[in-house]
């Protein structure tokens, strides 16, 4: 009896404290750092949507699980379902955006990026669009919130050039070879129009430029071009069904398939693997290899995959080509944060200071191998004004099974293409009545308590 | 805060846009008895217009360049509407069918009308409405919310005039309306006009109030059917019809995804969420359409009544 009376406000501080844990808990938000994930996991795009977001989600659940966070902030995300169709983005970006500590947007679309620009812009939050996007914002001078990560448009364009160039045997053979571009009816599959014609006028050789129109299951009129003019090389610009089908018509209309080149949204196993027999030889950039064997893969493998945790439903596609670029989207964000950490501090940043991260992901090939994914993409060195970070290309060949390299990392043609990514952003920049950016506002970062001057 | 901005952003304003959009079809079909599938591409064309006229004409208001966007879908809906001369009921819907994908396939192939650009994706310039500039989700939404009341007034204005009436006559009797002196043609070509010139004026809301970016992609045939299904749930020949069925279409597939990503989140993903919001979604409409085949302005006339009694 006594004892108990005596214990009594003992327990009744005990049980106030757990209330207060318990209640206070939620309010007060434990370090944390939410991505909103503009996904698609049906429509035509479905294969592409699945495999990137499930390999982004595998990687943060990665960190949350092996590391408790990036340095103890846990990594939290929501999908929003887009169908790649704009509108729906948009809607999204509406619906996600009031959310506390948000790190960066992924809309893995350029339409949606393009509608997004003026938005994230204002809000002060980056948003990144690996391997494709508007080349333009390359120019962080112009559009200091967007990072068309690792491999802009222009880029890949330079990089398959290059390609056909060391094919036939240096740049001086493309002297009137022919090649057709067979691209998406999108406004990614448009935006490398200006730069082929351009390197064709560089290099001397003639471009013809074909629209397949958006999804793209029928392609018979463009294949019966092709074979009208009978061009040296096809580059396949495609995305999703398109891809599969302008191999198998190919096939029928007798074009050798190891003359087409497949650019970086042609060159998964979805692609490859519904066109069969036809696609036995066929050739496509990658910037991120396939295959599962990779260190930071089998880390996913055992920490979520054996405990029924990963994102895929089909355990098959793990290191496919769209996973595995998933996951090296998440290295570039999640070391993003870790960089933007060692400045600002461990804790939840806000989203001006992720672009600072952003602004100063640099990993060499070194720190690639730390992270455990050596040989998987090599590096990328991100600075204030190239939001791009140069990044190297591989090309790879589908054998039937899988994809084997059939070269070493190359590096495309960057001091060509920036005076015309910079001519293109000034002129945005000039439309827009917008101040280009110099490299001392880099460092003027909106932090949680408002702008601090460093 | 940010919860206000969504509600005007990502529901008020493409609700606006979508209603005036029904309503302009509405005029057509509802109205005048002209069934068109066109109705995204009379969008594309006042946006595009509205940008172009924009861009390339120095110093001009944007309420003028909102005007001739209106004008310029208007000349093209006559031209697509001159098979109704000869056509009737289907065979009309899949002629203005053309127009979906002519006008498609123009803005994409010509890229003049996207100033160049290598993306054929464009920028929204600032709205500005004399000398006011409308910023911001709120300043967007008034700004929106103007454009749609004055167009709304003025088409209630006109049905009770007697091109009004003329519409409804050779709506309902082609052959008696021309009997008793109503000049068929013309009002068929008139109605055409009319319908596109508003429905060209909510595709500048839809490009420049809503989206900020302009996309040919963006006016696809989907939209046409979209708009089309405003007008028949929310009741045809009905002016308050094509806000209700906007409402309808616009709010409830959002207010269902919340809800089934709040209930079931953590269940299933995105995808499969997507997918069954969609058959709920078909259902409904099915339901709707059985239930109360003259669409929700009816059901909305009937609660009324109800009320009174």
């Amino acid at each position: 009896m006594k004892t108990t009376a005596f214990l009594k406000p003992l327990r009744h501080a005990a049980l106030g404290a757990a209330l207060a844990a318990i209640v206070g808990a939620s309010p007060a938000k434990a370090d944390e750092q939410f991505f909103p994930l503009q996904s698609y996991r049906v429509g035509p795009y479905a294969a592409g949507g699945t495999g990137f977001f499930g390999g982004f989600i595998d990687y943060l659940n990665l960190v949350n699980t092996r590391d408790g966070g990036v340095n103890g902030v846990k990594l939290t995300w929501e999908e929003g379902e887009t169908q790649y169709e704009v509108e729906k983005g948009v809607e999204v970006y509406e619906r996600l955006k009031s959310r506390p500590n948000i790190a960066a947007w992924t809309p893995l679309s350029v339409g949606i990026a393009y509608a997004l620009i003026d938005r994230v812009t204002e809000d002060k939050v980056p948003l990144t669009t690996i391997n494709h996007g508007r080349t333009d914002s390359t120019d962080g001078r112009v559009f200091p919130y967007i990072f068309p990560l690792l491999l802009n448009p222009y880029s890949e364009t330079s990089g398959i050039v290059n390609y056909i160039a060391t094919r036939e045997g240096g740049p001086e053979k493309l002297k009137g070879k022919k090649i057709v571009v067979l691209y998406h009816g999108s406004p990614y599959g448009k935006e490398t129009i200006p730069i082929y014609e351009l390197l064709a006028e560089k290099y001397g050789f003639a471009v013809q430029q074909i629209e397949v129109p958006h999804p793209g299951n029928e392609q018979q009129s463009q294949w019966l071009t092709i074979r009208r003019v009978k061009p040296d090389y096809v580059v396949l610009r495609g995305w999703g069904v398109q891809n599969p089908v302008a191999l198998k018509t190919a096939q029928k209309t007798g074009f050798p398939v190891d003359k087409i080149i497949g650019n970086v949204w042609s060159n998964s196993e979805e692609d490859v693997i519904p066109a069969g027999d036809a696609a036995k030889g066929y050739v496509a950039i990658t910037t991120q290899a396939s295959g599962a064997e990779y260190p930071v893969v089998q880390e996913i493998v055992k920490s979520l995959y054996d405990s029924g945790k990963g994102n895929l439903q089909d355990k098959k596609r793990i290191g496919s080509v769209y996973h595995n670029l998933g996951i090296v989207n998440g290295i570039l964000n999640v070391e993003a944060i870790r960089i933007a950490q060692v400045k600002f501090g461990k804790r939840t940043l806000t989203g001006d200071e992720v672009r600072w991260g952003f602004e100063h992901l640099q990993l060499s090939p070194e720190r690639v191998k730390e992270l455990g994914a050596e040989n998987l993409f090599r590096s990328i060195h991100v600075t204030w004004d190239n939001h791009e970070g140069n990044g190297y290309v591989k090309f790879q060949q589908w054998d039937g099974k899988k994809w084997t390299p059939v070269s070493d990392w190359i590096a495309p043609d960057w001091a060509l293409l920036r005076p015309i990514i910079e001519k293109s952003s000034e002129q945005y920049a000039k439309e827009k009545g917008l101040k280009v950016r110099t490299k001392e506002e880099v460092d003027k970062v909106n932090g949680p308590t408002g702008v601090a001057k460093q | 805060m940010s919860g206000t901005s969504y509600l005007f952003d990502a529901i008020l304003t493409p609700l606006l846009a979508l209603s005036l959009a029904a309503l302009g079809l509405n005029l057509l079909t509802g109205y005048a008895g002209q069934l068109s599938l066109g109705t995204a591409a009379f969008m594309a064309v006042g946006a595009f217009a509205a940008y172009n006229f924009n861009l390339r004409v120095e110093g001009l208001p944007f309420v003028i360049s909102i005007g001739l966007a209106g004008l310029s879908a208007a000349v093209v809906g006559i031209f697509f509407g001159l098979p109704s001369l000869r056509l009737k009921g289907f065979y009309l819907a899949v002629s203005t069918l053309a127009a979906q994908f002519f006008v498609q396939w123009a803005l994409t192939k010509f890229d003049w009308f996207s100033n160049h650009n290598p993306s054929g994706v464009i920028d929204a310039p600032p709205l500005v409405l004399f000398g006011i500039t409308f910023g911001g989700a709120v300043g967007r939404y008034l700004f929106a919310l103007t454009v749609v009341t004055a167009v709304t007034l003025l088409t209630l204005r006109l049905l009770n005039t007697q091109t009004g009436h003329n519409f409804i006559a050779v709506r309902d009797h082609e052959l008696a309306a021309r009997v008793i002196g109503v000049p068929v043609l013309r009002t068929k070509l008139l109605a055409f006009a009319i319908s596109s010139f508003i429905v060209g004026v909510a595709g500048v809301l839809w490009a420049f109030a809503y989206l900020r970016t302009v996309e040919p992609h963006g006016f696809n045939l989907d939209r046409s059917f979209q708009i089309l299904f405003i007008v028949i749930i929310g009741g045809l020949a009905s002016i308050r019809g094509a806000f209700f069925g906007a409402a309808l279409i616009v709010v409830f597939p959002l207010v269902l995804s919340r809800v089934g990503s709040f209930l079931l989140g953590s269940y299933f993903d995105s995808g499969v969420l997507d997918m069954s919001q969609r058959i709920v979604l078909g259902v409904l409409i099915i339901a709707f359409l059985i239930l109360e085949p003259r669409g929700l302005a009816s059901l909305f006339d009937r609660l009324v009544r109800f009320g009174k009694r």
